[in-house]
């Protein structure tokens, strides 16, 4: 699947487009197909998010896993900090990442 | 410590109050991200891999310690209780929020902080010997010329958009402790055979994917010329660094195509120019400088005896401390890499507890280093006791500075947009693997460095021992260096084979310190060793 991320304004948190909006959680990201180009005009425009970029993915039993590490640890947060990381109380969090 | 004049204050504040007004627009969507990013960066605010980074400019790695207690309350107020000591001597904070931008940068501003030049394509930073004005072994105090140097490269029209990032480190003594020969210019204050203080000069070094080590290109320049031929060196670089492409647009690059000798020929031919059309400020505000950086009260007369009955405070003693050149005091190093810790991290109490004890202890005075640890310059000897039992309550008191526990590490993919790999796990790991005294004790000075990517902010090429991390299809893996050296006598590492995976690296660490305690001679620490041998056993011992 291809799933679209970018950057909140305000926070510079990293946020994944759910197809209605943009959410922190990486497990609400919808597929967006070859609708990139267009999303990312159409948000970065109206100030939603910024540098915004398309990556691949794939879902499986409800859980949305970017291909590369580096989006993974995007979507999760510093693996060597599991306090500030999204999911602070799952101690497989970030055996999942990596 | 130099204090901002008028008019350092006022081009602080009224930075400030510009960035505020560009925020303002961005966040109103009159500014695109497009126009935005140069203005942002220009104030050391990156888009890092979670959230907004802002680099805090600490010149030459010095801080006063009200400087350094608001660096504790930023990081409790506009981040989330922790700070990251990089590697060119300033502070990072990771989960900076744009709107709160302006306020923090009004409050580093209220210290007279701030992080301009902190990116871009521009002269950064200017660091230098963490240990200065209290070395017993440099011939001068270097900060002032730093002071100069900054002062000079602080909003330079000319030099704002060069070729690349631009970086300048001024030392004052044998003992290179600030990698100068890693830098695009490094500055080694000398003393001629008439007994005058001028300046060496070496040229194009620098680490990044093309690693050199810069060649003097002048002996000595007299102390009235420091500025000129500094802007000759950056003239040349200006007019003919390659723009073209970003991975050659270095000085470095410039200066290995050139060769030493024409680019040394362009930058005389240049300072000729320059001396007929006086650039250089009068020696008077050199000496105006200079009265910032007078020795404090110290006291006469006191003993140099320590009680090191204790034997914890004699080991860190041991390690952590050096010689300062007023008897009865000493220099003391704070290391942030306790066992399994980050590299360079600390929570905003310890960061004040810091502040605190240079105020009572160190005559107000702090020092961030390139290895990433903290520096009281000026401890009398009888106080020491009290500031490590400080130290050692707040879990900063490990007693590891130079050893394979010191690790320099960058942030990695943990954080950064940049990295292929993670750092931090990899440290943490072998700190865990070599985490006893003794252990530490065995092995002695040994420099390990760590980068997660190509650009080299873990210093990887001048480790004793080197690692860099490589993305291999998604996977991350790790090459090992042997044999780099950031001091008088730099060298730069050379890989050893093929990379390890995460855990691996560390067995391949084990395997080379293991063959290394097998092989030494007497005296001999790892980089010795490794230079008497060679690569070859070492090799044969990693990966037979």
């Amino acid at each position: 699947m291809k799933i679209l991320t970018g950057n909140d304004l305000k926070s510079g948190a990293v946020t994944w487009w759910t197809g209605k909006g943009w959410s922190l959680d990486v497990n609400d990201a919808a597929d967006i197909g070859d609708d990139g180009a267009a999303i990312i005009a159409r948000e970065e425009g109206a100030q939603n998010v910024f540098a915004a970029y398309v990556v691949d993915g794939e879902k499986t039993a409800g859980a949305v896993r970017p291909a590369h590490i580096k989006e993974r640890i995007r979507a999760l947060g510093p693996t060597v900090r599991p306090d500030l990381t999204l999911k602070p109380n799952d101690p497989d969090a970030i055996a999942r990442v990596v | 410590m130099y204090k901002y004049d008028e008019y350092d204050q006022q081009m602080v504040d009224t930075r400030v109050a510009e960035f505020r007004d560009q925020v303002s627009r961005r966040l109103s969507g009159e500014l695109t991200e497009d126009q935005f990013r140069p203005l942002r960066l220009q104030n050391g605010l990156y888009l890092q891999l979670h959230a907004y980074m802002l680099r805090v400019a600490v010149p030459y790695g010095t801080l006063s310690s009200a400087q350094m207690k608001v660096l504790g309350d930023i990081a409790d107020k506009y981040d989330r209780g922790y700070g990251h000591f990089t590697t060119r001597q300033n502070i990072q904070y990771n989960w900076i929020k744009l709107e709160e931008t302006p306020d923090l940068l009004a409050e580093l501003a209220s210290v007279e902080m701030h992080a301009i030049q902190t990116s871009g394509n521009c002269i950064r930073n200017i660091s230098s010997d963490q240990f200065a004005g209290a070395a017993a072994d440099e011939i001068i105090d270097p900060r002032p010329y730093a002071e100069l140097l900054r002062q000079w490269s602080s909003f330079h029209p000319e030099f704002l958009t060069l070729p690349r990032k631009f970086k300048i480190a001024v030392i004052a003594s044998d003992t290179d402790r600030a990698a100068m020969r890693l830098h695009d210019i490094g500055i080694k204050m000398v003393r001629n055979a008439e007994g005058e203080i001028g300046a060496q000069f070496y040229v194009g070094g620098g680490m990044g994917r093309t690693p050199m080590i810069a060649p003097m290109i002048r002996d000595f320049v007299p102390l009235d010329q420091l500025i000129t031929y500094s802007e000759a060196c950056l003239r040349v670089y200006n007019r003919y660094g390659r723009r073209d492409n970003k991975y050659k647009a270095r000085i470095k690059i410039l200066v290995h195509e050139l060769g030493k000798d024409e680019y040394t020929r362009q930058v005389e031919e240049e300072f000729a120019h320059l001396l007929t059309q006086p650039i250089e400020p009068p020696l008077a505000e050199l000496e105006r400088i200079k009265t910032h950086f007078a020795d404090p009260a110290f006291e006469a007369g006191l003993s140099d005896e320590l009680d090191l009955s204790d034997p914890d405070f004699a080991l860190w003693v041991g390690r952590n401390t050096q010689a300062h050149k007023q008897p009865g005091y000493v220099v003391a190093t704070v290391s942030l890499k306790p066992v399994g810790g980050i590299p360079g991290d600390a929570s905003a109490d310890q960061i004040r507890l810091m502040a605190q004890l240079a105020k009572d202890y160190s005559f107000d005075e702090l020092r961030v280093t390139h290895a990433q640890n903290i520096v009281f310059p000026h401890v009398k000897k009888a106080d020491l006791y009290t500031v490590w039992k400080a130290l050692e309550q707040a879990d900063l008191a490990t007693a590891n500075l130079d050893t394979v526990g010191d690790i320099i590490a960058c942030p990695g993919l943990d954080y950064c947009s940049l990295a292929n790999a993670r750092s931090i796990p990899v440290a943490q790991k072998i700190s865990e693997r070599f985490g006893s005294a003794e252990r530490q004790a065995e092995l002695g000075e040994l420099k390990l460095k760590i980068s997660g990517c190509i650009n080299a902010c873990g210093h990887h090429h001048a480790g004793h021992i080197g690692i860099l991390g490589v993305d291999r299809k998604g996977v991350e893996n790790y090459q090992l260096l042997l044999g780099g050296c950031e001091g008088a006598d730099t060298s730069l590492g050379t890989i050893t084979g093929p990379g390890f995976n995460e855990d691996g690296i560390v067995d391949a660490v084990e395997k080379a310190t293991n063959f290394y305690l097998e092989k030494r001679e007497d005296g001999e620490r790892f980089l010795d060793t490794y230079r008497r041998i060679g690569m070859a056993p070492f090799k044969e011992a990693i990966y037979g």
